[in-house]
């Protein structure tokens, strides 16, 4: 932990507006691409282990070398001593950049009117300047799954890294068309329903889901015989998930609900992804057999059932992994995505371990949603989506030290530095 | 000879009934800990020994007592009792929306003892919450300050009966909204919710002054004015009986409440939530009892869209009172954690952090000669951690109030629960438990996914 002294806090404090955090940064102001060599580190590739005293080059968006003796070459050389390279971190779930303040209706962008609305994409509603999008980066979460939210299909989620000016040059290489699944739990304790009307509305929820399902069967089956079809966007999308064009990504969470998915999608030749699975650690076996990968959490949560243990939604995760199942994370948020490296410790501290909670934020996220050729971890040929960290980036008495999205330095900057930089030390004070 | 038996049954079930109704106190020697005293330092390789309820000594090689318990703590760490100075866990009623001022509220009449949220707070540290009234009004109720005493039926003993009172205010959006939007009265604005305050101050002063007159001229044959438990609580303020706990968010109501304070000559008087609090620190640092904010929650709403995760660092640099709270079932469980973003966001150091969630929220509440540091003569309230509590890899290991241990991670049951309702046929799954309830009572100035966060 830090301890300083305190002659060396009298200094700190005298500097602070400028130095005391890492993730305070006024070299430059937007980011900017270039060849970078980023020298004596110690390098966590997370694929092929650690590398002390090494060096990653990066060239044109690029990995272009990680090894000990890479040549500078014209490069602009960033000596690491004693720090720590790490790939970006992924989260599996979000609504970032799709909403600026929750309670105000008008910036709220990721919730549809309607029970069917696969064809809303959400990268059409990603703002690449919500203020949000550099509050997170500076944590070293440079890619993020934003999706929407709703009725039955909501709409279709999209990978993007944070950084870009539109929305097209964020997006990182996947989409999915997202599921609620009919759900028999409560979705909170303002819901009043009966156990009777619960039952009943998640019993119709599945009949209108198998009614639409078989359309969008048809649907595909006939466009693609070749036959002229009506104007029907709704279905057009849904009959990419039948053609395994998009993968479904299916938010469950209660266990018997879980059970009730994983023999939906049975008999169904498509791919698919869990999203959520707050009580995926009660049916893990089951979750293990049927192969579908999960991107769980919020692992800071409360449990489902006031009967369960304190720690449930920790545990949750390495439960699941542990009975062989592919668990990603994601916090499921929109204003703190930043706290994804924290949702990831409490993983780890409650059974996950810490190796397996780094890869569900990098490589394994990047394997379910397909994009571990290019994300997820320190690799020649990969992107170069990158933090630097003072040590472990999971821990708060580390600093971030420099995040790189795609080959560009991102500079650690956002409103919150700024607001700092201009009140610690307010002029005038007390009095003018 | 029935009749004595009788007599005999009657005294010793008014006996009994006097023994348990005391509070329980036990006695507990931990040893071979790093003791993270919060107030002195950290100890290495320290015992601490706790008789009946108080911190006794601390030191090294310590014995222990006659039928006191031993905990080994070899390689472990030993802090205070974890305070959220905003909390609503253990309350079975939040808000008493129903007029702009309800100082006549008293939210020790809704406790309720066996809320889960109380054992899951234990499971994180927390042996001390500040049970609020919501943020409906612009003068809310009582607050009454809870010891995580669990396993009683009573709520009796789990309040800490030896805190001073306090009260919450509330400014901004929330009055507003259930007030002037919700009932078209005033305050619609923030320059309404400080008309309320001031019309509600100086009407206890001619209260206030009824009474005095009425006290000076006793033996005359004048009838006494009409009680009224509404201005006598604001006239308890203004006389400095109670500590103001001030929901708030924008820096320019917290500094109108400031003058308003100023002006009345109230200087108990806490911020709560204060996410603007940054901009007017040295203000707070001043003329009030500090400020209790989030870690970094912010944009939930419009009034704390120009927020900053470094607001509690700025805050503490400028020499305010500084604690981090909760308000929220889930957050409450991990304050040793939010305290730990305080190094990321603006570099406070480990005693400056813990700081942030033992002596300072003491402080807030009026009970920092009792509880908030490892101090001989203090409360036995402690918690022991695998690791530094400031790591975020630390798990909370054993818990105790006044030295009694009410968690203990070997001994947890899955199932905690001390009551069932028999009309759950089916225990419910809840996929978002409300957990933010500051605005419960209030929901339908509300959208459902508003509801989430409501603070």
């Amino acid at each position: 932990m830090k301890k300083i002294n305190n002659l060396l806090f009298a200094f700190l404090l005298a500097w602070m507006p400028f130095m005391a955090s890492a993730q305070i940064d006024g070299e430059f102001i937007k980011p900017r691409t270039g060849t970078f060599l980023l020298k004596n580190a110690t390098v966590m590739t997370v694929t092929n282990g650690t590398l002390e005293n090494a060096s990653v080059l990066i060239k044109d968006g690029m990995i272009a070398g990680v090894g000990t003796n890479l040549p500078e070459d014209g490069a602009e050389v960033i000596d690491l001593s004693g720090m720590y390279i790490y790939p970006g971190l992924i989260d599996g779930g979000t609504s970032l950049g799709a909403v600026e303040v929750s309670s105000v209706a008008e910036t709220v962008d990721n919730r549809e009117i309607g029970n069917v609305t696969p064809n809303m994409e959400i990268l059409t509603t990603i703002n690449p300047n919500s203020v949000a999008i550099p509050v997170t980066r500076v944590s070293g979460v440079t890619t993020v799954l934003s999706k929407p939210v709703g009725g039955l299909f909501p709409g279709t989620a999209a990978l993007i890294n944070l950084n870009g000016y539109t929305p097209d040059q964020m997006y990182a290489g996947f989409r999915g068309v997202v599921m609620d699944f009919p759900s028999s739990a409560r979705r909170g304790r303002f819901d009043r329903r009966s156990d009777e009307d619960i039952e009943k509305a998640k019993d119709e929820a599945v009949k209108e889901a198998n009614e639409i399902w078989d359309n969008a069967v048809a649907f595909n089956e006939m466009s693609s015989n070749g036959a002229e079809m009506q104007y029907y966007p709704e279905m057009e999308q849904l009959a990419k998930v039948v053609a395994k064009e998009l993968p479904l990504m299916i938010e469950v969470n209660a266990a018997s609900d879980i059970l009730n998915a994983i023999e939906w999608v049975k008999d169904k030749d498509i791919d698919v992804i869990f999203m959520g699975c707050d009580e995926g650690w009660r049916v893990a076996e089951e979750l293990a057999e049927s192969g579908i990968p999960v991107i769980a959490g919020p692992v800071q949560d409360l449990p489902t059932r006031s009967s369960d243990r304190y720690d449930a939604a920790y545990a949750n995760p390495g439960k699941m992994m542990k009975a062989g199942v592919k668990v990603a994370i994601r916090t499921n948020e929109v204003e703190n995505v930043r706290n994804l490296p924290f949702h990831a410790a409490y993983a780890a501290a409650y059974g996950m371990g810490k190796e397996e909670a780094l890869k569900a934020v990098t490589i394994v996220a990047a394997e379910i949603f397909g994009v571990d050729d290019k994300y997820g971890s320190i690799e020649e040929g990969k992107m170069a989506n990158l933090l630097v960290s003072t040590g472990d980036p999971f821990e708060t008495s580390s600093d971030i030290m420099h995040v790189f999205i795609e080959g560009y330095r991102i500079p650690l900057s956002n409103r919150h530095i700024r607001l700092y930089q201009e009140f610690l030390e307010r002029d005038p004070g007390l009095n003018k | 000879m029935k009749n004595s038996r009788i007599i005999l049954a009657i005294i010793l079930g008014v006996i009994s009934q006097a023994v348990l109704a005391q509070t329980p106190k036990g006695s507990v020697l931990i040893q071979n800990a790093t003791v993270l005293t919060v107030t002195n330092g950290n100890l290495e390789d320290t015992d601490v020994l706790v008789e009946d309820g108080i911190i006794k000594r601390i030191g090294q090689d310590l014995n222990a007592p006659n039928g006191v318990e031993v905990i080994d703590a070899t390689g472990k760490f030993l802090m205070p009792g974890i305070i959220d100075a905003h909390s609503h866990q253990g309350l079975d009623v939040v808000n008493e929306a129903s007029a702009p001022i309800t100082s006549e509220v008293q939210m020790k009449d809704v406790v309720n003892p066996t809320s889960i949220g109380l054992y899951r707070a234990l499971a994180g540290g927390v042996t001390v919450s500040h049970a609020m009234h919501g943020s409906a009004n612009v003068i809310g109720g009582q607050n009454a300050t809870l010891k995580h005493r669990w396993g009683t039926m009573n709520p009796e003993d789990i309040i800490m009966k030896d805190a001073p009172r306090t009260i919450k205010f509330a400014l901004g959006e929330n009055p507003t909204r259930v007030h002037g939007r919700g009932n078209g009265i005033q305050p619609r604005t923030r320059m309404g919710v400080e008309a309320v305050i001031r019309n509600g101050f100086n009407e206890a002063l001619q209260y206030k002054k009824e009474w005095e007159e009425f006290n000076s001229n006793s033996g005359s044959s004048t009838n006494p004015p009409k009680y009224n438990e509404r201005l006598q609580t604001l006239a308890d303020i203004l006389d400095g009986k109670i500590i103001i706990h001030c929901h708030s968010y924008r820096a320019d109501e917290i500094y109108m409440l400031i003058n308003v304070a100023r002006d009345f000559g109230i200087d108990k008087l806490v911020f709560q939530h204060t996410n603007e609090g940054f901009k007017v620190a040295p203000e707070i640092a001043e003329y009030t009892m500090g400020a209790s904010v989030f870690a970094d929650w912010w944009a939930y709403k419009f009034e704390v869209y120009y927020s900053t995760a470094y607001n509690a660092a700025i805050l503490s640099r400028n020499g305010a009172v500084t604690s981090i709270n909760s308000d929220s079932g889930e957050l409450i469980r991990h304050l040793y954690h939010e305290a730990a973003k305080t190094q990321r966001y603006g570099g406070l150091t480990d005693e400056e952090a813990l700081a942030l969630i033992t002596i300072n929220p003491a402080r807030q509440l009026g009970i920092d000669d009792k509880i908030g540091s490892i101090e001989e003569g203090k409360h036995g309230d402690l918690v022991i951690f695998n690791e530094h509590p400031l790591s975020v890899y630390a798990i909370p290991q054993m818990t105790f109030v006044d030295g009694i241990k009410y968690f203990d991670i070997n001994e947890d049951e899955d199932d905690q629960r001390l009551s069932v309702s028999p009309t759950e046929m089916v225990e419910p799954i809840y996929l978002t438990e409300e957990n933010h309830r500051c605005m419960q009572g209030t929901i339908r100035f509300y959208g459902e996914s508003l509801f989430q966060h409501s603070h």
